[in-house]
């Protein structure tokens, strides 16, 4: 019965809290603060009085959302964690009492009702403490948000739109670009996005979102735009003007794996570097590579846009050719993280293996005799390009009959033809655009997806800024790459990314325990 | 049966009178309302005196008796003790009492045979109280309150203590008082001593003490069979012990 205090030594009798008798019903109790049971202290004190009961509230039921006034439109789902803050918020005077407990009371959707059961505590009479519950009645009321109305008005209704225009006869750029954007979340505001010849427009609902977009194309591609509008109605009493403005953006036409040869002042200006580079990689900035010092150079947006120069030779007109010999480096020279090696090799074209080349080629580190490679044919070809023509008549010795690019892997790939890939990707919601006579071959265009992802696989840094994904239906065989190194290469399955699927029936049973 | 009453709109009863077997002090208020409730009940039996002490009308606080002897504080002034002294039966010895805690109701709660004093009373006090009033006295604390007179109203049958006090402290009080003891509640509040004037066969509490209060002031005091006469009748029954 008694226990000793162990922290103050002292001697402590337990003490049991006996019962008394409420002062009003006369109901055994245990003696509180205000000397009535709880039934009696209630029927005293009522403390939801003052407190709001029924109130109204707008909805949209064209995009689910509920009005906070003066403006702004909140989404919630039907007994939703959201709309249960969203009701409470809307009660006035809850601050005199202590929020307890909230739920959803169920009732029938069709009868525009929603009921919340709220608890709350507050202090009565001498500092007894009461809880109460209490349900709220809201009457929903329906009406269509203005952003709604605009577009039940006019579907079509944009503000801003950005026209992308890249002046190649390929789409990889705008693959590659679709991939980025999805990845960066950037087109997420727009209303619509249309394929068009050579290019791609956005539309926009609004003109800080086209300007934020072209805001993102400039950080990934180096880029010139010019920004134009037209007045589409004016409030001549209030002054107010209603525009449409449209971004006008042209992508460098310069691309990856292009011949150019640069015209004498931009050549001079980089520090003499040989009129004719090579491409290596295009960001906000073109990374242009000098075959024979393998020495590098950057430029940006403005600087290209200064001179304006096109590519002598795009990936297109590359040829295959076999290698036959490569004799050891003579330089090495590692430029932003790629590793390069100048060294000497005999190769052939495919089409014509009695004409031998000797040539110098900066892929000595990847090559060995018995490949395949990539590059143009100088020798060959028949360049239509002014400043190339110069050079030639300028130069002694003549131009480099072949420059190699890339290592072919066409003999690796015939063995994984028809197989899927280890990843996806995913798409644009795109339309095509019917109306100019379909220009676009949709043979073509497969041909040319099949090549970005084929560049995607050789190109690590390519995938960088890209999300891909695993793809469910792929396998791994026993004839996998990765145990033959010689194979093709293929995306480690280190970067894929797992799609996130939620499925519906976890959703309901998420919703229901928040509201329990 | 206990009587419901006001002193000038305030219900505290046990503050602004002083019940004992013996007589009956009131404050002098500006309506004889409360005074002829407590006419209508005692007239005849006992002695119902009007008084201030010291001025203030507050006496049931102030002062603390039994039929043995009333306390009056240092406060008191000479013409309010010799008018206490005029109107009190001879047998009552009226003193005046030299305490620092000079609200003597607040903290001596007695009957006519034991009292709870205030733990901080001095030595002297405690001699005086045993002496003048003739009880054994104890320092005690209610439920850690430590002003006994204002927490507890006394009989010589029965008392209502403040309703938080735990039930190990209510057998030990009761133990020491020899008298039945109740936590509850009078007037709705915790303040039972300061709500309620009580002796042996009668008590005046409160106007917003509730029926079911009146109930256990009614059962513990033991007042529904109490009548004065019944009383002298009890007594002349114990002392007769054969008819001749």
């Amino acid at each position: 019965m008694s226990v000793m205090d162990q922290d103050s030594g002292m001697f402590k009798v337990q003490q049991t809290i006996g019962s008394v008798l409420c002062c009003k019903c006369g109901v055994p109790m245990p003696p509180n603060a205000a000397n009535m049971c709880v039934n009696c202290l209630r029927s005293e004190v009522d403390i939801t009085e003052g407190l709001q009961k029924s109130i109204q509230i707008f909805y949209c039921p064209e995009c689910g959302c509920y009005l906070q006034p003066p403006k702004t439109w909140i989404k919630a789902q039907w007994e939703s964690k959201e709309l249960l803050t969203f009701c409470i918020k809307r009660l006035k005077n809850l601050n005199k009492v202590k929020l307890k407990n909230a739920e959803f009371v169920w009732t029938e959707p069709h009868s525009k009702r929603i009921k919340v059961k709220i608890t709350v505590q507050a202090e009565v009479l001498n500092g007894a403490v009461l809880e109460q519950s209490y349900p709220v009645e809201y009457t929903v009321r329906d009406n269509l948000c203005e952003s709604c109305s605009r577009f039940q008005a006019n579907p079509d209704q944009w503000v801003a739109s950005v026209q992308l225009r890249q002046h190649v006869s390929h789409r990889r750029t705008f693959f590659y670009l679709e991939q980025l954007i999805l990845k960066h979340d950037a087109a997420s505001r727009a209303i619509r996005i249309q394929q068009v010849d050579q290019g791609i427009d956005f539309f926009f609902g609004n003109k800080s979102h086209a300007n934020s977009f072209v805001e993102f194309l400039r950080k990934v591609v180096p880029i010139e735009y010019r920004q134009d509008q037209q007045l589409v109605s004016h409030d001549v009493k209030s002054s107010l003007y209603n525009y449409k403005y449209t971004y006008s953006v042209k992508i460098c036409p310069v691309c990856r794996e292009d011949l150019i040869c640069l015209p004498s002042k931009v050549a001079s200006g980089l520090g003499n570097l040989g009129p004719l580079v090579v491409c290596t990689k295009v960001s906000d900035s073109i990374t242009l590579l000098d075959p024979r010092t393998l020495r590098c150079a950057f430029l940006d947006a403005r600087q290209y846009w200064r001179s304006g120069f096109r590519s002598a030779l795009t990936s297109r007109q590359l040829v295959k050719y076999f290698v036959f010999d490569v004799e050891p480096p003579v330089g090495e020279a590692t430029v932003g993280g790629q590793k390069y090696a100048l060294s000497y090799v005999q190769i052939a074209r495919e089409s014509d293996i009695g004409k031998m080349f000797y040539v110098q080629t900066y892929l000595g580190h990847i090559l060995k005799p018995g490949d395949q490679a990539l590059g143009y044919d100088i020798y060959g070809a028949n360049v239509n390009d002014d400043e190339m023509e110069k050079y030639r008549l300028s130069v002694r010795n003549g131009l480099p009959e072949a420059i190699l690019i890339k290592k072919c892997y066409d003999e690796q790939r015939e063995k994984k033809k028809g197989k899927p890939r280890r990843f996806t990707t995913k798409k644009l919601p795109m339309e095509m655009d019917e109306s100019r006579g379909s220009r676009v071959d949709p043979e073509k265009m497969e041909n040319e997806y099949e090549e970005f992802l084929r560049d995607l696989e050789e190109n690590p840094e390519l995938r960088f800024n890209i999300s891909l994904y695993k793809n469910k239906d792929y396998q791994d065989s026993e004839t996998a790459s990765m145990t033959d190194g010689e194979g093709a290469p293929s995306v480690p399955i280190e970067e894929l990314l797992a799609e996130l699927e939620l499925s519906e029936e976890e959703d309901d049973d998420n919703e229901e325990d928040m509201d329990e | 049966m206990a009587t419901r009453l006001q002193f000038e709109n305030n219900v505290e009863v046990g503050v602004f009178s002083k019940l004992t077997n013996a007589y009956c002090l009131v404050a002098i208020g500006d309506s004889e309302n409360f005074y002829s409730a407590f006419q209508s009940e005692l007239a005849g039996v006992i002695p119902i005196v009007k008084t201030d002490i010291g001025g203030i009308r507050s006496i049931g606080s102030l002062c603390a008796g039994n039929k043995n002897g009333l306390l009056v504080p240092h406060t008191t002034t000479d013409q309010e003790l010799q008018h206490l002294r005029n109107s009190l039966p001879d047998q009552v010895v009226v003193q005046r009492i030299d305490e620092r805690l000079s609200a003597l109701g607040n903290c001596i709660a007695c009957n006519d045979h034991v009292a709870l004093a205030h733990p901080d009373l001095e030595k002297e006090t405690e001699e005086i109280i045993a002496d003048v009033l003739g009880v054994e006295v104890f320092r005690q604390t209610i439920a850690e309150k430590i002003l006994v007179g204002s927490y507890c109203a006394l009989s010589n049958r029965g008392g209502i203590v403040h309703p938080h006090t735990s039930v190990e402290d209510l057998n030990e009080l009761s133990t020491l008082l020899q008298v039945p003891l109740v936590a509850g509640t009078v007037n709705r509040s915790d303040v039972v001593g300061a709500g309620i004037a009580v002796n042996d066969w009668t008590a005046f509490c409160g106007s917003d003490t509730t029926a079911t209060e009146l109930s256990v002031i009614d059962s513990i005091f033991k007042l529904r069979q109490a009548q004065p006469s019944s009383i002298v009748d009890e007594m002349r029954k114990s002392l007769i012990d054969t008819y001749v």
